[in-house]
Formats: C-alpha cells, structure tokens, sequence
C-alpha cells in the first residue's frame, strides 16, 4: 500500500467507523470515499476490506457494477450523458458522441489536462427532460447536438482557456 | 409438514425446502445448474429449474422458491420446458463450446443440462462476453469463456476459508467472475485449494493438468517414481462407478503398476517421517521454551494463506516439509544412493487429492542441490484420466502391493493424514510413546476425530498437560490464528488443513455430484467426506503398525542415513523455510 500516506488510511478508516453499527454498510462506505477522493482504487479497497471483513472481490465487485464509482482519478468537470431509453430515442448517442470528438476521449476517460472525464450514465429519472446532460450536479435540459461545443465552452471560459 | 401437488398428485412435504428439494423428495429430478448444496450459488441466476406453479405469475425458479400449503407444481408442461430449454440455449449462446477438448468432458453439468433439456447449440446468435485465460498460476486454470457466472466458486471461497478470492465484476453482459482487476490468481492472495474447482459445474474452473509432463518424462527414458496421497485410495474409485468410500488402495496400486512406473510407494511412508521429525520438533519445543503452540505444515494451501495473511506468525509453522516432499528429498538422497541412481535422473510423480501441491513443489525452498524434491503432481482426477486412456478396466483389476523396498512400509498413522485431525491424531500416538515409554491404550484419540470447524482437546501425558487444537478451511483456522496474534492461545500443538474435512475432500479429489452419481443417496453431498474418511479409518484399523516410530524401514532410514529425528542431515533434507508474501502484487 505504498501509494496512500498516513493520512489517507486513517481518512479511510474514520469513514468506515461512521457505518460501524450498518448490516450492510459497504455502500454508504463507497459512497463517502467517492465523494471525498473522487475515485475508489485497489489500495483503498484493501484497506475497507480488511477494516470491514468484507473480501475484496466483492468490494471491487460494487465498485464496478455502479457507475457513480470510479477507479480512476475522474476530471475537475464530469460529463455525465444519460443513455437511458428515453433519453437514448430522443439522440443521446449523438451528443454523447459530439462531447468524444469535441473532447478527443472516449465515455469513461478523462482528458490529458485532468478538465473533463465523459460518463455514459443509464437512466437517471430525468426523462421528461431528455436528453438529459449533468455536469458536476448541473442539469442541461432536452441537450442538442449543436449546443455541446457552447457547453463545453462555458468550462473553458471558467479555466481561463 | 405441507400438502403440495406436483403433476396433480398429492405429496407431503417438510416445510420450509425449495420445490427443487421437494420434487426430489418426491421422486423428481428438475433440471438445474447453479443450485448447489442447500443454496451455495448466487441464487437463482441461472434460470435453469424453472417450473409453473398454479397461480403464480410467470414461471419461477424452483432453487429459491419454498414449497407452502396448498401449493400445485407442473414440471412437465410444454410452457416449463420450453423456458428451460431457453435458458440453457441462452447460456450455450455465450459459452465457448469446445466440448471435445474441455477438460470437464464427461463431468460437465452445462451439457448435462443441454441435453435433459434439449437445448441446441446455435439458437441464439450473438456477440459473446470478452474473456479471460489464466494460467499463470502451477494450480488451477481461470477460463471465462466456460463460466456460466452461477456463482458457486464465489460462495465455496467465502464459505470455506472467508477469503472471497473470487466476485462478480463489472455489470451487465461484461460481468465476469475474477479476483478483484480480472488479476491472476498468482497475483492475488488465492491459496490455490481447489476448492472452486471441485465446485464448478463447468470447465471454467480446473487443475493445471500435467499429464504431458510425465508423459515427457517416460519418453526421455527416466526412471519414474510415484507416491500416492493416503486421501487419493479413499475416492479414486468413484471416478470409475465405485460407491464413495470405497477404499481402493490395492487397485490403485495394480493401475499404477500397469501404467508403467518404475516404483510405486505410498507418500504414507513419508507421513510417518513427518511424524518422526514434527513430533520430535514438538517435544523440542515444549522443552526447550520454543515457539508455542507449533502448526503443522502438510497443507500447502494452508502455507500460502499463513504466508499471506499472517506473515507475523510464521515461526510458529513445524519447519517440516510436507511428507510427499520428503518423499521427494529422500528418493533423490537416499533411495538414489542406494539403488546407485544419479539423482537426476529420477522423476518424482505425486499423486495428490489436491491442487496446491502442484503450487507447493514450485517453491525454491523445496529444493536440495538444485533439484526439485517432486518434479510433478497429478491430482487424483488426472491418474483417473491416466487410467481411462490407458484403457484399464480399473475395477477389475487385481488387488496389488506397494513395492515394498526402503520405503514400502506405512503404518495406520500415516494414513489418517488424509483426515481433518489425522496428523495431530498421528503425532499424539508418537509422543505419547516418547514422553511415557508405553503405547497409547485405545491406539485411537477418538477427541481429536470429527468434522467440527474447530476442535480442541486437553490430554494428560505422564503428568503434562497438553492442549491440542484442530482447525480445517481458513475461517476456522482464523479463529484459532487470531488467538495466537492476540497472545491468547493456550494450546502446544496445532493442526491446521487447508481444505474443509481435511484432503479427503481436497481441490483436486473426484467431483461430487448427485446427477453423475445415480447409485448414491440424495444427500451425498452431505455425507461424502465423512464416508471418504471412514475409508481411511478402517485401513488405519487395519494395519498390524499404527504408530509412526514403530514403522521399521523409517527406523532403518534414520539408522543408516539420516542418523536421529531433526539431526544436520534431517535438517537438510527434510525441513524448509516459510516467507511472507503480499497478497496482491504487481
């Protein structure tokens, strides 16, 4: 575990004593972790194995079934594009597709300046207003192909580039 | 109890059983696949067992679903075979048939399946999963493309050693069944047991073959010795239609024979060595202030999780090898010398109910001058395999001894290794000879036999008290482990087997299951560790020596050749160092 400081593990630690009391608090865990480093790796998950009992395999097993966790450091901006049935019959495939070429990276990476990381997510209940387009908790309403680059462009501007 | 009806007529039933458990009360064998012993599977995910039940909407799946008053079930309508059909088509859709070159061959419940139900290959068409081949480890073979995702193996890691090695990964059509990343289990904590082997209905999960090895072997013209595992006699017969528990030591022996081996010896020989030397550790230890309480060391699954998990606690393992590697050691020192042999030019072969053997003869620290102790192991699976392609008719072979030069003597103590408690129960008949001077009356320490997890026992030796304890698959090691971490432990003597009831029921022994075995009771799989292992027993009570120090070729061998139990010599050949490993490495 060379790669986590002190620091970390006792982070690690603290957020796995919160649920201590839960039946099945490996979700809650997760989340925390998530939200707190952005991303969930091997490392970590070690260190909520052996804190919980819970095995690894299982661990990695949640972190990859949920799209909500990363294993990978994610960008400062997450592109998040809803593919879901509603969203996907209203052309989602087209504008998940325009931030690609737009940003040079596929669904699930992240660019090389560490801006933006586009996530393909499944329905996200937002069909009345497909398709739908979340970046950092903001919602772009019924999305169009031809209003992606002015969406990325509003970040840009926010970086000063 | 509960009134149910399958095809209109009336059973009853206890409640609170599965209709897959109660149509087999009742006389019927519904198709499935993952369900396995009372529900360790992911439940319910093959889809395979579904059946109508009268008001229920749509069909369900009788591995999960309890069976209550009134209840009326209809396996056979066109509606419930058809779906079950579907869904062994479905998972032949995504499943690499190779079938002729699948190891699982004639052991295979997919195609077992397929053809109750009569599924066909190519109904459905389509994209197939991404997949993985691991064979990196000397044990067991990862093949995803056979893995029908039932969920077994996950289940069995968890349950038998509280590991979890094995999970669901990923979501959807790209889910596979892996160590955490899709590693290697070399590059994870897998203690290579077998034990997800002996429960894959496919050939996703199997042993590292190494039939071509010795095949290779014979070839190059050298001299080819063999040993068997005391556990193999007590199962190698089920993979030729013997009822389980049938002990078929003398047919084993007559097969081995005609396969053409050079010398055939019984690993049992090298148990009462072990004996010998571990026993002779332990007294030492007691007496001297040594490390307390001392473990034993035959399973090497058991060696890779110490190593693994408790890397602090190392100094307490017995430092001696595990009796087929000081079969292995001996034949290239001893037997050698005396039989004017070039060490070389001997190949060691062992037959073993395990697959973490083949793991354990890898090991540098199993090597004297370079040479490996055992150069292959065949699990008891694969000699079967031996055995059918060489066209014997095992059954009806003659009944054969071991060859009985140097090493052809063992007495019933080396044959109880097999057992979960068999070696403490060895060691005990040993040192209670050395610390009182007279045999054990009973012979047997009736305290120490049994299947419970975690056994203990107190014995009063000549005014010393001595606590032993047993523990078998790692979650019960882990109790008595965490004891000795927290400086807990009140016990001298230690025996730990890495697989749950001990070798007889090892990685690499015959696959048990009700549908390949149509002569057994139902609840075989309940009952077949405990008939293996009354197979061992009853050849332990058979023997005119049941005490490893009075076996007298062991005693020739330390008069002529190593000199005394643990001496310089001993030492050198017969003991080996442990080292502690990170569990998932680069």
């Amino acid at each position: 575990m060379a790669h986590i400081n002190e620091a970390g593990v006792k982070k690690i630690n603290e957020i796995c004593e919160r649920y201590a009391g839960e039946k099945t608090p490996l979700m809650m865990i997760l989340s925390d972790i998530q939200n707190e480093y952005g991303y969930i790796p091997l490392e970590v998950q070690q260190i909520v194995s052996q804190k919980t009992g819970i095995s690894v395999a299982e661990i990695y097993g949640v972190v990859t079934f949920y799209s909500f966790f990363s294993l990978e450091p994610k960008g400062k901006y997450v592109i998040g594009c809803c593919l879901g049935t509603a969203c996907y019959v209203k052309g989602a495939q087209q504008i998940i597709d325009k931030f690609s070429e737009i940003l040079g990276i596929k669904p699930g990476e992240t660019t090389a300046d560490g801006l933006f990381t586009i996530d393909a997510l499944r329905c996200i209940g937002a069909c009345g207003i497909a398709p739908a387009v979340t970046i950092n908790g903001k919602v772009y309403p019924k999305m169009t192909v031809d209003a992606v680059s002015s969406v990325v462009n509003e970040y840009l501007e926010k970086e000063g580039k | 109890m509960v009134n149910i009806k399958i095809e209109g007529i009336s059973y009853q039933v206890e409640e609170g059983l599965t209709i897959l458990e109660a149509a087999k009360k009742c006389g019927y064998e519904i198709p499935s696949l993952c369900a396995f012993n009372h529900g360790e599977c992911s439940n319910g995910s093959c889809r395979v067992c579904l059946v109508e039940v009268v008001g229920a909407r749509g069909l369900v799946a009788s591995c999960v679903y309890p069976v209550n008053e009134g209840m009326e079930i209809i396996i056979s309508s066109p509606k419930a075979t058809e779906a079950r059909r579907a869904s062994v088509e479905l998972l032949l859709s995504n499943h690499n048939i190779n079938c002729q070159q699948c190891d699982k061959n004639g052991k295979c419940e997919l195609l077992h399946v397929a053809g109750i139900t009569g599924a066909r290959e190519g109904r459905y068409q389509g994209a197939k999963t991404p997949t993985t081949y691991d064979q990196l480890t000397p044990a067991i073979i990862r093949d995803t493309s056979k893995c029908i995702l039932c969920g077994r193996c996950v289940a069995r890691c968890q349950n038998a050693h509280g590991m979890g090695i094995l999970g669901f990964e990923n979501r959807g059509f790209n889910t596979i069944v892996a160590p955490a990343e899709n590693r290697s289990f070399l590059n994870s904590p897998c203690i290579q047991c077998g034990q997800c082997v002996s429960v894959c209905p496919t050939g996703a999960l199997m042993e590292k073959s190494e039939i071509g090895r010795v095949d290779a072997a014979f070839k190059s013209g050298k001299h080819v010795v063999v040993q068997t595992a005391p556990a193999v006699r007590a199962a190698l017969g089920e993979e030729f239609g013997m009822p389980v528990g049938t002990a078929v030591t003398g047919k084993m022996v007559a097969a081995l024979k005609r396969l053409g081996f050079h010398k055939v010896y019984d690993t049992n020989f090298a148990a009462d060595l072990t004996i010998m030397e571990e026993g002779i550790e332990l007294l030492g230890r007691i007496q001297n202030g040594g490390k307390l309480p001392m473990i034993t060391s035959c399973s090497p699954g058991w060696i890779n999780y110490a190593e693994y998990n408790y890397g602090d606690l190392l100094d307490h393992l017995s430092s001696c090898k595990s009796p087929h590697q000081m079969q292995g050691a001996i034949l290239k020192s001893y037997y050698a010398e005396k039989n004017g042999i070039d060490p070389k030019d001997i190949f060691v072969v062992s037959i073993m109910p395990c697959t973490a053997k083949k793991d354990e003869k890898e090991r540098d620290q199993l090597q004297v001058n370079g040479l490996k102790d055992v150069d292959a192991v065949l699990t008891t699976r694969e000699l079967a395999k031996m055995i059918k392609r060489a066209g014997i008719l095992f059954t009806r072979l003659p009944d054969e001894e071991f060859d009985q030069d140097l090493m052809g003597e063992y007495t019933g103590a080396g044959v109880i290794f097999g057992v979960t408690g068999g070696v403490m129960e060895a060691a005990l008949r040993t040192v209670y000879f050395v610390l009182t001077g007279k045999e054990h009356e009973a012979i047997k320490f009736e305290a120490v036999r049994g299947f419970e997890g975690v056994r203990e026992a107190s014995l009063d030796i000549n005014g010393m008290t001595v606590n032993v304890a047993i523990a078998h698959g790692m979650k019960n090691a882990k109790v008595l482990l965490d004891e000795i971490r927290a400086g807990k432990s009140k016990y001298h003597f230690i025996e730990i087997m890495g697989c749950p009831g001990g070798c007889i029921a090892g990685g690499g022994q015959p696959i048990v299951r009700s549908c390949f075995l149509p002569y057994e009771d139902d609840d075989i799989l309940d009952t077949y560790k405990e008939k293996r292992a009354k197979a061992l027993y009853s050849e332990d009570e058979r023997q005119q020596l049941r005490q490893s120090h009075k076996n007298t070729q062991v005693q020739k061998l330390y008069d002529e050749f190593l000199g005394e139990p643990n001496s310089h010599k001993a030492h050198e050949l017969l003991h080996t160092t442990y080292q502690a490993r990170v569990g998932f490495s680069d």
